[in-house]
């Protein structure tokens, strides 16, 4: 047992939690303003996939980040302009773009790379692992919190931000009152489409980052369908912690933890089929103590109707 | 003048919804605008406020001539809305809901204090006290009405439009209501009301406007008016008053016993030991303050609701905790208090809300006739002047009075020995009024059961062969047509005896 559950299951954690949380909150902006964002788990393929494209043209890893950022922040306008301008069902749209990012990514694997399956140079480096002085001298604490990729702190900072921006300031007023009454925000002459899209937008350039940090920040290579269904971890998150960015944080992490055990447990003689359930199995129970039907009822009233 | 409108047209393909109406409003000014469904005056409300575009016309304010493409341009120019639908956003708390769109801000951030601040003295400065902390969730519906008027305040309005404001409204909050107008207008807020209720308009109103087929059928102030003109006006015609036969009632169609509710946990109960029965040829009126149990009695005798105790007989058959389709079966039409919750499918074509529950007399083998259907429902549409596109437009789209009558076209077409006719007139017009009352004294006529329930204690008095008062779940008291007063009611309604103290 104590093999099993010691300090560095926690690191490792943090390290599988960010692409999680970073989806996550990306989801709780949409549902912020009355989407239910679907997509996740096809924006953070395509992410995933234009990381390691751009880190292969360009050879820099922060120009990869950006290049990652700007094609899913495309994805995403694509699903907004679908869902908001078009008033197609989002669950719909969002499903469909899953789809189009499993094929896409795979077609243009094969297409610019000639490979199927998955891709891997030697020669391209993954992000770097940033030691937090001070911090990584503590023991224990600083083996956990210390030497991860800069993504994984991001993607804590913005909880905070997030945090702050939707509950304190004008701007997350605006946006929760999108959300909560798209026909009463219309009334006072709020741009409910802009607020819509801006949410949209902002969760695809989270969604970029979240697939770049499973591509290049626990490994660097892309895997067809390397999410493996990530995003929808993320999309109960997002619920489970009622698209609240401290409750998505919390909710997140033990997502996180179980993966991080579930790949832990396949050290021991536990078969991998069985380990790799673990995740998955951990989200039908949380879903059967998740009552609250918020979350859909807000899916319903898309796009100020 | 403030506000002067000129010559407002608008087209809709063929459909002329206003026909070059002129309107005009002065400073501190109530002026009226009234007349049946689908008359116009919603859509020169949404003309005035920016949600729709003129065919041709102008408006002017304070002389100078406005085109409003969007309702931020009419809000900049002094214009509010008050919707009959609140617009506001209910897990917010008072405040938030006010200063909404013009936010004091302190860098960044959203200044909730100073919000609440600010909504203090606004509420102050116009004598409509709340409580800017508290969540609209939380507030009574009178209440949530004051807060959309402060926010219309707050955004720096002259002009305030109110749709139907005391359509969802208690006695006492209309009262109210009408009195804060008339305070707001001394200082110097025009108004225009929107209303089916003359009495209220007769009451609050310096001019009134009347519409009918999107035509200005006059323009009269209030003093050289009344009702009876003024429905003059608005239908067209002379109203005829059906008289009401005597009748002698036949057998109990329904038996209400001793049926219980019990409240939520510990609290009174919602229905105490209920009991009463409607015969044949009579009509039974509920009446009550809302929220005194009628709602729960409803449903409980419609099966939408199992009571605790106590027994319900339809026509000689215990339907006691059954399910709605079985009530049904036994001789039940319902028209239900509230139209869209219970009685249509706003998504849904006229056609398809009309033949719910009629499904089985218009198929044959599991399929639908599509030939007899349309037939009948364009029957009904042309018997209770239903206003409607097509019978292919959705319910959404029709506005509340004509889905009303459709429902209670397709409620009587059941021709079942009982009828539930909840608030049947709730938002109509005068004219389909009258064609919905009418049904129903037909019904009784031939021998139909109906009980009525109603908040409008006119409507009460005018139908019901005995009236009894609802007073925290339990009847308080019974009378009969002739001994039936306004006043009688009323003392029964508020927990009174009933019984004259000198």
């Amino acid at each position: 047992m104590e093999a099993i559950l010691d300090w560095s299951l926690l690191s490792s954690m943090f390290r599988v939690v960010a692409p999680l949380l970073l989806a996550a909150l990306g989801g709780a902006l949409c549902a912020r303003v009355g989407i239910f964002n679907v997509a996740l788990e096809g924006m953070m393929l395509t992410g995933a996939f234009s990381a390691i494209l751009g880190n292969y043209w360009f050879g820099n890893v922060w120009l990869a980040l950006l290049f990652a950022c700007l094609c899913v922040a495309a994805v995403s306008l694509l699903f907004g302009y679908l869902s908001i301008h078009l008033q197609a069902n989002a669950i719909v749209v969002g499903v469909a773009i899953n789809f189009l990012a499993t094929g896409l990514t795979a077609f243009c694997l094969f297409a610019v790379f000639n490979v199927k399956g998955q891709f891997y140079d030697k020669s391209m480096t993954g992000l770097p692992k940033w030691n937090i002085p001070l911090i990584q001298d503590i023991p224990v604490v600083g083996q956990i919190i210390s030497g991860h990729t800069p993504l994984v702190y991001a993607a804590f900072l913005l909880v905070g931000v997030l945090q702050y921006v939707l509950f304190k300031t004008v701007l997350g007023f605006r946006l929760n009152a999108v959300g909560e009454n798209p026909a009463a925000a219309k009334s006072l002459g709020l741009r409910v489409r802009r607020y819509q899209y801006g949410a949209v937008i902002a969760s695809g350039v989270l969604c970029g980052l979240a697939g770049a940090q499973l591509s290049l920040g626990q490994v660097t290579l892309f895997a067809e369908n390397m999410t493996a269904g990530r995003g929808f971890i993320a999309l109960v998150a997002t619920m489970l912690g009622q698209s609240n960015p401290l409750g998505v944080m919390g909710s997140s992490m033990l997502f996180g933890l179980m993966d991080a055990l579930s790949n832990r447990l396949q050290g021991f003689s536990v078969p991998t089929h069985f380990t790799m359930m673990l995740p998955y199995v951990m989200t039908i129970i949380v879903m059967l103590f998740f009552k609250d039907k918020s979350y859909l009822r807000q899916s319903g009233r898309i796009a100020g109707k | 003048m403030l506000l002067q409108m000129k010559g407002i047209t608008k087209r809709y393909g063929s459909l002329t919804a206003n026909d070059a109406i002129n309107f005009t409003l002065a400073e501190g000014e109530v002026h009226a605008l009234i007349g049946e469904n689908g008359a116009g005056k919603s859509t020169l409300m949404r003309i005035l406020y920016g949600e729709e575009q003129p065919t041709e016309g102008h408006v002017f304010i304070a002389g100078q001539e406005h085109a409003f493409s969007s309702p931020s341009d009419a809000i900049r120019a002094g214009i509010g809305m008050v919707h009959q639908h609140f617009m506001l956003f209910p897990s917010f708390t008072v405040a938030e809901n006010i200063v909404i769109g013009r936010e004091p801000r302190a860098g960044m951030s959203f200044d909730r204090k100073a919000a609440a601040e600010q909504v203090k003295a606004l509420s102050e400065k116009y004598g409509m006290p709340v409580d800017p902390w508290e969540k609209v969730a939380d507030c009574p519906v009178g209440i949530q009405q004051r807060i959309e008027i402060l926010k219309v305040l707050n955004q720096g309005a002259k002009i305030i439009i109110m749709d139907e404001p005391s359509g969802a409204l208690t006695p006492l909050e209309v009262e109210w209501l009408l009195k804060a107008i008339k305070r707001l207008a001394k200082q110097g807020i025009s108004f225009i009301l929107i209303s089916h209720k003359l009495h209220e308009v007769m009451d609050s109103s310096d001019r009134i406007t009347v519409l009918r087929d999107g035509r200005v059928t006059g323009t009269v102030t209030a003093e050289e008016t009344d009702a009876v003109k003024l429905s003059q006006l608005m239908v067209g015609r002379e109203l005829v008053l059906t008289e009401k036969k005597r009748l002698e009632p036949g057998k109990n169609i329904l038996e209400v016993r001793d049926v219980t509710l019990s409240g939520s946990k510990g609290g009174k109960p919602v229905l105490d030991r209920i009991g009463f029965t409607v015969r044949a040829g009579e009509i039974v009126g509920i009446a009550g303050v809302s929220g005194n149990g009628q709602s729960e009695l409803l449903q409980v005798i419609s099966g939408l609701r199992n009571t605790d105790t106590g027994q319900v007989l339809l026509d000689g058959q215990d339907v006691t905790g059954k399910t709605p389709g079985t009530f049904r079966d036994a001789g039940l039409a319902h028209i239900p208090e509230d139209r869209y919750m219970w009685g249509s499918a706003k998504e849904e074509t006229v056609t398809d809300n009309a033949i719910m529950g009629h499904l089985r007399s218009f198929s044959r083998n599991g399929l639908l006739r599509k030939g007899q259907i349309k037939e009948t429902v364009a029957q009904w549409i042309d018997a209770y002047k239903v206003k409607t596109g097509s019978l292919d437009t959705r319910g959404k789209h029709l506005s509340g009075g004509n889905m009303q009558k459709l429902i209670v076209a397709r409620e009587m077409a059941h021709g079942t020995p009982f009828v539930i006719a909840a608030e049947p007139t709730r938002g109509v017009d005068i004219g389909a009024m009258e064609t919905i009352h009418d049904a129903l004294l037909k019904r009784r006529e031939e021998n139909g059961a109906i009980l009525l329930v109603s908040s409008e204690l006119t409507e009460i008095l005018k139908l019901s062969d005995r009236i009894l008062v609802l007073f925290e779940g339990r009847i308080a008291g019974e009378l009969s047509a002739e001994e039936a007063t306004e006043e009688r009611i009323s003392i029964l309604m508020a927990g009174g005896t009933g019984v004259e103290t000198n």
